[in-house]
């Protein structure tokens, strides 16, 4: 690029392939279509549209979180919390129907001021402590796992939400957040995830937010450079706390779509997930660092896990072999990164 | 989400200063400092310094590594408040006590790291906390050709003719990027621009296209407070210079009571300069090539 710049100082236009080649989640891209491909080829139900609807709701509510995730890396934060909360929010749920029979949307709406809170909490107190985000929210990813084990044990004496789907006006959420549509009008042909089109919002929602609004201009400003945002005037605070507040309430939305997909959720929901939304948002193109990243490459990045997955079952594998590839896309996500970023930083 | 809750908590009327503010007739003091100091604590970072910032003039600010430019600028620019002495800003005593509150009254910084995101887009970099937008309520959006034509035609505008304001600013060089940063500062409709040693980190060249965007500045109107501590680049440019010496001010001269000489002389410090010629003499013995070098410039 420097080189190009000194032979040739006008560039007169650039192509539609080039600018595509410069954006963050074109390796992710790339690697779904090859990752669909193999699969397709080499197992006969993974293209059916039985197939493609396990994967497509696996991906769904890992995307959704990964897309809120990539948002808070790009910002320059971390949330470690981020699983957990898709298991507080359902059994804030469960636990307010089922136990104290509570009207099913208020209870929805007091999880949702939940997340959020928690979500606040986390954004102030790695604000005004300056510490680590990976430090606090772990600190809160903690708390979350002890909260929902020891409290759902205490309050209704075993570790899963029985009977939600007795509770009033349960259809009227199911059908929000529970949805499906059978595809080819049977059932034998798969079922089509509401959750699906929640992760297509979702994805929409954020990258143009991201790249269309001023919120997504300071969100890159202060994941990439704070002081200089301070300096510009960006108001750095509100906007990381919204990131991380954002986030907590993606956690909402994603335990909703668990709990009333599944209507019952266990206490141990969504501990051990927090790291694959990481994944996810890496390999779509977020740098470690902040400043950089893409909310349709976290969707990409859940695509590949979920449809990793899934091909792993149909072509009779392991299962574990899965967390070796994840490691494996990982370090591959993230070395690309790095060069693609020195190259943006360094070339003069 | 994101967008409701931190957008409708700031209306863009706040933070979008308005590029069309009418310059006052030049030579009027925009700022004046009377005795100003700064303590931390016990520390005396800065005492009795004065001078004045008037429109379409220069003033410079010259001193060494640790002799308070730093904080004379955090005082003007907002980052710190002053404790002792006056700030007068427009004739009225005033204690800035954000860089917010000190960009609404027309003083922009240009820091010596640029407050520049180096991966960001140069038209993004420009107009970053303070961008247009067009649209209403939840559909407000940026207005992305509007602000890249107008980044485009103020770099123009100063002399730099970029080729794709979509690049990322850290790919310009250390010159360009200071002027991207000046050009952002008078597009906002600053009346003061202070500039954290602009040329400290450029070579001959990239040094004499940030002072011709000085003189360019100064000549729409602004008031310039240039922070340097080479007297060579100061004196071209600079109405007025003022001299900070361990936190002291050595005093505030018009252009018209000092020569480039005198000024070089004052910031080398002449009678230092000469104990460190005798101190030199001694260790390094009389015929030294430096110790005679040292003795030819302090007489």
């Amino acid at each position: 690029m420097a080189t190009a710049t000194a032979v040739d100082e006008r560039i007169a236009r650039t192509s539609t392939l080039t600018r595509l080649m410069k954006r963050p989640e074109i390796g992710a891209l790339a690697a779904a279509v090859v990752i669909f491909v193999f699969f397709a080829v080499t197992t006969d139900t993974f293209a059916k549209s039985q197939g493609a609807a396990t994967w497509l709701s696996g991906a769904s509510t890992i995307g959704i979180m990964a897309v809120a995730v990539a948002l808070l890396m790009i910002g320059g934060e971390f949330d470690l919390s981020a699983g957990a909360i898709t298991g507080t929010t359902g059994l804030v749920v469960g636990i307010l129907t089922t136990e104290y029979g509570l009207n099913v949307w208020a209870a929805i709406f007091i999880s949702l001021a939940i997340a959020l809170f928690i979500g606040l909490v986390n954004g102030i107190l790695v604000m005004r402590t300056g510490l680590p985000s990976f430090i606090v929210t772990l600190g809160t990813f903690f708390v979350l796992q002890g909260v929902n084990l020891a409290g759902t044990k205490a309050l209704i004496g075993q570790v899963a939400i029985q009977g939600l789907s007795n509770v009033p006006y349960y259809d009227q959420a199911k059908a929000v957040f529970g949805a499906s549509i059978d595809i080819n009008g049977d059932a034998a042909g798969g079922a089509l995830r509401i959750s699906v089109f929640w992760w297509l919002a979702v994805t929409a929602l954020a990258t143009w937010i991201l790249l269309r609004t001023r919120v997504g201009n300071w969100v890159f400003a202060v994941g990439g450079a704070q002081t200089s945002a301070r300096q510009v005037g960006v108001p750095v605070f509100k906007t990381k706390v919204g990131l991380f507040m954002t986030t907590a309430g993606a956690g909402w939305l994603v335990g909703m779509l668990l709990v009333f997909r599944t209507s019952t959720v266990q206490a141990g929901t969504g501990v051990g997930q927090e790291f694959i939304y990481i994944i996810c948002a890496v390999v779509g193109g977020c740098l470690m660092t902040g400043g950089y990243g893409s909310a349709i490459g976290a969707a990409f990045g859940a695509l590949i896990y979920s449809m990793v997955n899934s091909g792993i079952v149909y072509s009779g594998w392991e299962n574990d072999w899965l967390f070796a590839f994840l490691g494996v896309m990982l370090l591959v996500a993230v070395l690309l990164n790095e060069w693609v970023r020195k190259r943006a930083e360094l070339a003069r | 989400m994101i967008g409701k809750s931190t957008e409708s908590k700031t209306p863009s009327k706040t933070s979008e200063v308005t590029p069309a503010s009418v310059p006052p007739p030049v030579g009027t003091a925009v700022i004046e400092v009377k005795d100003i100091g700064k303590r931390y604590g016990n520390i005396i970072a800065l005492s009795d310094v004065s001078t004045s910032v008037r429109a379409g003039e220069v003033t410079c600010v010259l001193g060494d590594n640790g002799a308070g430019k730093s904080t004379f600028i955090k005082i003007l620019a907002g980052a710190h408040e002053h404790t002792d002495g006056e700030l007068l800003i427009d004739g009225e005593a005033t204690t800035l006590s954000s860089p917010r509150a000190a960009l609404e009254l027309g003083i922009a910084t240009v820091y010596q790291d640029l407050a520049v995101v180096p991966l960001m887009p140069v038209w993004r970099n420009f107009f970053l906390g303070s961008e247009i937008t067009k649209g209403v309520g939840p559909f407000r959006k940026l207005d992305v050709d509007e602000m890249k034509r107008i980044s485009k035609d103020e770099l123009a505008a100063m002399g730099i003719d970029l080729r794709d304001v979509e690049q990322p600013i850290g790919t310009l060089s250390g010159g360009e990027r200071q002027c991207v940063a000046i050009a952002r500062a008078v597009y906002f409709g600053a009346r003061v621009l202070i500039l954290d040693e602009p040329t400290a980190a450029l070579g001959v060249k990239q040094s004499g296209v940030v002072l011709k965007y000085i003189a360019k500045a100064r000549d729409r109107g602004l008031g310039v407070v240039f922070i340097t501590h080479n007297p060579h680049h100061a004196y071209p440019v600079g109405d007025r210079f003022m001299l900070l010496r361990r936190g002291k001010s050595m005093g505030d001269f018009p252009k018209s009571e000092m020569t480039l000489e005198e000024l070089t002389s004052m910031m080398a410090g002449g009678a230092e300069l000469e104990s460190l010629a005798h101190e030199l003499e001694k260790t390094m013995g009389a015929d030294s090539a430096i110790a005679q070098e040292m003795k030819a410039e302090a007489t």
